[in-house]
């Protein structure tokens, strides 16, 4: 991969779902080790986005290219193996488990071993590893609680951090802090960027909160009916009224 | 060119009876959601129930003809007894539940049902003929072929007509689709969501019963027959297409079409046959033939 | 000192699956033999179930397991159990392999009914196909041999024998389910989504499980055909998977131990119930069900993981067997 080649780009991608465009030719280009955000109104096509690009949704027309490679088509399992992990705006956990054993599983899917059958899941490399990644989120303390048993809040992080163990290249996260209460949104950001910022990843976030994207991304993406309709640093993009009016609904 | 003709009389008539039987499990399937394996049960009680009235007007001396209304009388009982007894007491309270559980439920219902017609009406076969001899037969091409297949087919077309004009022509049919569309729209604007449940079950119940009605004067009714025709069912309601019930006409004579040919060409393929196609069709159309694929939104 | 908690309580329940023989009559022997080698079969359908699939076609192993036995007898003459096991575990296997291909894409009810339905398939071919199976007389065999040595259905050999295999399948089970595999079936149930968005194939997770299901299926068929002495195409019957389902409902899924309670107390049910009421045997299958259904799902493993709480040692999770 040469230097300059970006970690993710969508070319001319195009998709509807019957009537309504949810990506209207679409070319977004994202370099590495940046920290996005991503705005836009409900239905503007985010989470569309990230069903794209992750190929849960083939498009119509256009590629996706991720470090340079044509992923277009290859569903989400391929996707991930190439280096991209994903939370979800409902968090996707395994409810009958621990969190331990959630973070066992993401590492045993990491390190490629998911249809090994004979050696056991609960191995000290594993465990001191994923006790580590639960510490740096802060979710240690209910390493051997069932996940039914998280607050809001918490079970965000855990999604977030069940993608982060899988030790991507670029990280997506559908409205990490939605659902959380307003005193913990900031620490669930704080945290969340400061180990980022510890590895080398490239974050994308969807997010409806404005002061969250202001505080944390620096540079956002505006989505309006499927197309990006602003592009650049929080302050100027969130400072016009255009995009105000889109995404807020008034000036 | 005769053997073709056989072959296609042959079918028409036997995907009449497979429509009677499939067409209540997919209606069912269709707005609860549910596989209800106790449909084959509910199935023979409508033949046993049906051909015990139809033996008892005969008795009392009544004339022949009235062993058809009769039959139609014994699937009303079983349909409209069964049917909401069924919902309201046992599958109202697995409804959000595992599939599985919901399945191994309507199993344990129909082992229920088996025994419980050996208890009343015990090992031996029964047979009423008079509705099936009464039509007498007609020949086409030097075969004989009794009316009473051909009232049946006549029967399917009705009974299917007066379901898809239920379905989409009424009130509670409208009522049922959006319910199958989104159950919490649905009872946030105050459809009572229970009562079309409740509604739409015993209308699978009835079909099913009618059907065993109806197919009894042609074989003889005796135990353990359920749990097979519930295979056969879902073999026709999986081709057609889970929920619809034009897919049930369809897999009706794609099962039927299937069947002749094997008894006719490879007896010795004719039950393999079924499930054959059953499998290729799914193994190219996961969802059937007029069957929805469920995307899940994420 | 509890006996009741969990790593003790398999213990004493192995101590006395070995012990027992010794103190009871020759028909009580019987009857735990049977459970033993239906514990194996309900095995593979409880290891499929702690996935969320349900099978009620896995008559299907059982009878080619069964129906490899009796092959090997009529045409090759073998009665020695120590090559016939690996044969039925094979056959078994294979047979998943095949129907595995297709069975993986699917679940809940079409993985159900389609299991079903090749169940069925076999059974018409078993019997139809009359040449080579004997139809619905089936294929008598005689006594197994071990080392060479006769093994009669009721001997303390036999019993023996299917206790040293229960206890060689248990601990691949066991195996399974601690494997990462294991756990990526469980996760199964839970959340197909976040594993796709781990890079798990789940195919493949399903398809590996469906193998082991197979299999054990087999091992299950070599076994009863040999109790029996008679094999039929009944063993391919739904009636006959309908059996595996309800011991699994009944025992629980959790791995080993619900498999084998179930069997027990099914084997020593129907013992009795088809002696007294033979009209209405499947309508107590069918109350039981509806019972455990309704009240407590997780079966008698549930009931016992409940009284090993109470009893003030926290339930070790899911430490399956």
């Amino acid at each position: 991969m040469a230097e300059n080649t970006p970690i993710l780009q969508t070319v001319d991608v195009n998709h509807s779902f019957g009537m309504v465009v949810a990506a209207d030719n679409l070319n977004v280009t994202i370099d590495s080790g940046e920290m996005i955000g991503i705005v836009g109104a409900n239905g503007s096509g985010k989470t569309t986005f990230l069903n794209l690009i992750t190929g849960y949704i083939t498009p119509n027309s256009g590629r996706v290219l991720l470090m340079g490679q044509d992923i277009t088509g290859l569903p989400p399992r391929s996707v991930t193996k190439l280096g991209v992990a994903r939370s979800f705006q409902i968090p996707q956990l395994y409810t009958s488990m621990t969190v331990l054993e959630g973070m066992l599983l993401s590492l045993a899917a990491a390190a490629g071993e998911a249809g090994s059958f004979w050696e056991p899941i609960h191995r000290g490399t594993w465990k001191s590893e994923g006790l580590a990644t639960l510490e740096s989120f802060g979710l240690d303390a209910y390493a051997d609680r069932n996940v039914g048993e998280l607050p809001e809040g918490s079970r965000k992080l855990l999604d977030i951090a069940l993608s982060f163990a899988l030790k991507p290249k670029l990280l997506l996260m559908d409205e990490p802090t939605s659902g959380v209460s307003v005193e913990d949104k900031f620490q669930v950001m704080d945290t969340l960027v400061k180990v980022l910022q510890q590895s080398d990843i490239t974050a994308i976030f969807v997010e409806h909160d404005m002061e969250v994207i202001e505080r944390y991304s620096e540079r956002v993406l505006v989505f309006g009916t499927g197309r990006v309709i602003a592009d650049g640093a929080p302050e100027q993009v969130l400072a016009s009224p255009e995009v105000k009016e889109t995404v807020l609904g008034h000036v | 060119m005769t053997l073709a003709t056989i072959i296609l009389f042959d079918s028409l008539s036997y995907a009449a009876t497979l429509f009677l039987l499939s067409v209540g499990l997919t209606v069912v399937f269709g707005v609860l959601r549910i596989l209800n394996v106790s449909h084959g049960g509910i199935y023979a009680l409508g033949a046993y129930m049906g051909t015990w009235l139809a033996l008892w007007v005969l008795e009392i001396g009544l004339p022949p003809v009235m062993t058809y209304p009769a039959l139609f009388l014994g699937a009303l009982i079983i349909g409209f007894t069964v049917g909401p007894i069924i919902e309201r007491l046992l599958l109202r309270r697995i409804y959000g539940s595992d599939m599985h559980i919901q399945l191994l439920l309507t199993y344990s219902i129909l082992l229920i049902l088996d025994d419980s017609m050996k208890l009343i009406w015990g090992m031996q076969p029964m047979f009423v003929s008079e509705p099936y001899a009464l039509l007498g037969r007609f020949s086409v091409a030097g075969i004989i072929y009794p009316w009473y297949d051909f009232m049946l087919v006549g029967v399917s077309v009705v009974f299917g007509g007066a379901l898809v004009w239920l379905v989409r022509g009424t009130r509670y049919g409208k009522l049922m689709v959006s319910v199958i569309n989104d159950r919490e729209i649905s009872l946030a604007i105050g459809i009572n969501v229970n009562l079309i449940f409740t509604v739409a079950f015993t209308i699978g119940a009835l079909a099913a019963a009618l059907g065993g009605a109806f197919i009894a004067p042609k074989i003889a009714v005796v135990p353990q027959f359920a749990l097979e025709v519930v295979v056969l069912a879902f073999a026709v309601i999986a081709i057609g297409g889970m929920g619809s019930i034009e897919g049930a006409v369809l897999g009706s004579l794609i099962v039927s079409l299937a069947r002749a040919l094997a008894v006719h060409l490879a007896p010795e393929f004719d039950l393999v046959m079924i499930y054959l196609i059953m499998i290729l069709v799914l193994a190219f159309r996961p969802q059937g033939l007029f069957g929805e694929v469920e995307f899940r939104k994420i | 000192m509890n006996l009741l908690t969990f790593p003790r309580a398999a213990l004493v329940a192995s101590a006395l699956l070995v012990l027992t023989p010794l103190f009871v009559p020759g028909w009580i022997i019987f009857i735990i033999t049977k459970a033993l080698f239906l514990s194996i079969a309900v095995m593979g359908v409880a290891v499929l179930l702690r996935g969320g699939l349900l099978t009620f076609g896995h008559a299907l192993y059982y009878a080619t397991g069964a129906y490899a036995v009796g092959f090997s007898v009529k045409w090759l003459g073998i009665h020695e159990l120590l090559l016939l096991i690996p044969l039925g575990a094979l056959a078994g296997l294979a047979m998943a392999a095949l129907v595995g291909l297709i069975m993986a894409r699917y679940r809940e009810v079409f993985f159900a009914m389609l299991n079903l339905a090749f169940s069925m398939m076999l059974f018409g071919a078993l019997l139809k196909f009359y040449n080579i199976t004997g139809g619905s007389d089936g294929l008598t065999i005689g006594t197994a041999t071990l080392f060479g040595a006769e093994l009669e259905p009721d001997s303390f050999g036999f019993y023996y024998f299917s206790l040293a295999i229960v206890g060689i399948v248990s601990f691949v089970v066991c195996r399974f389910m601690a494997s990462p595999l294991g756990y990526f079936l469980r996760a199964l149930h839970d959340n197909e989504i976040r594993m796709e968005y781990s890079g798990v194939a789940v195919r493949q997770v399903v398809y590996k499980t469906y193998l082991l299901a197979g299999t054990l299926g087999g091992v299950s068929g070599v076994l009863a055909a040999f109790a029996i002495g008679h094999i039929v195409p009944e063993d391919a019957f739904w009636i006959q998977s309908g059996e595996f389902v309800f011991v699994a409902l009944l025992g629980g899924f959790g791995g080993v131990p619900g498999p084998l309670m179930g069997a027990l107390v099914f084997e020593f049910i129907q013992t009795y119930a088809s002696k007294y009421f033979p009209l209405a045997w499947q309508m107590t299958l069918g109350i039981i069900m509806l019972v455990v259904i309704l009240f407590q799902p997780g079966g008698l493993w549930a009931i016992y993981k409940k009284v090993e709480q109470r009893l003030g040692r926290k339930g070790k999770g899911d430490e399956d067997g």
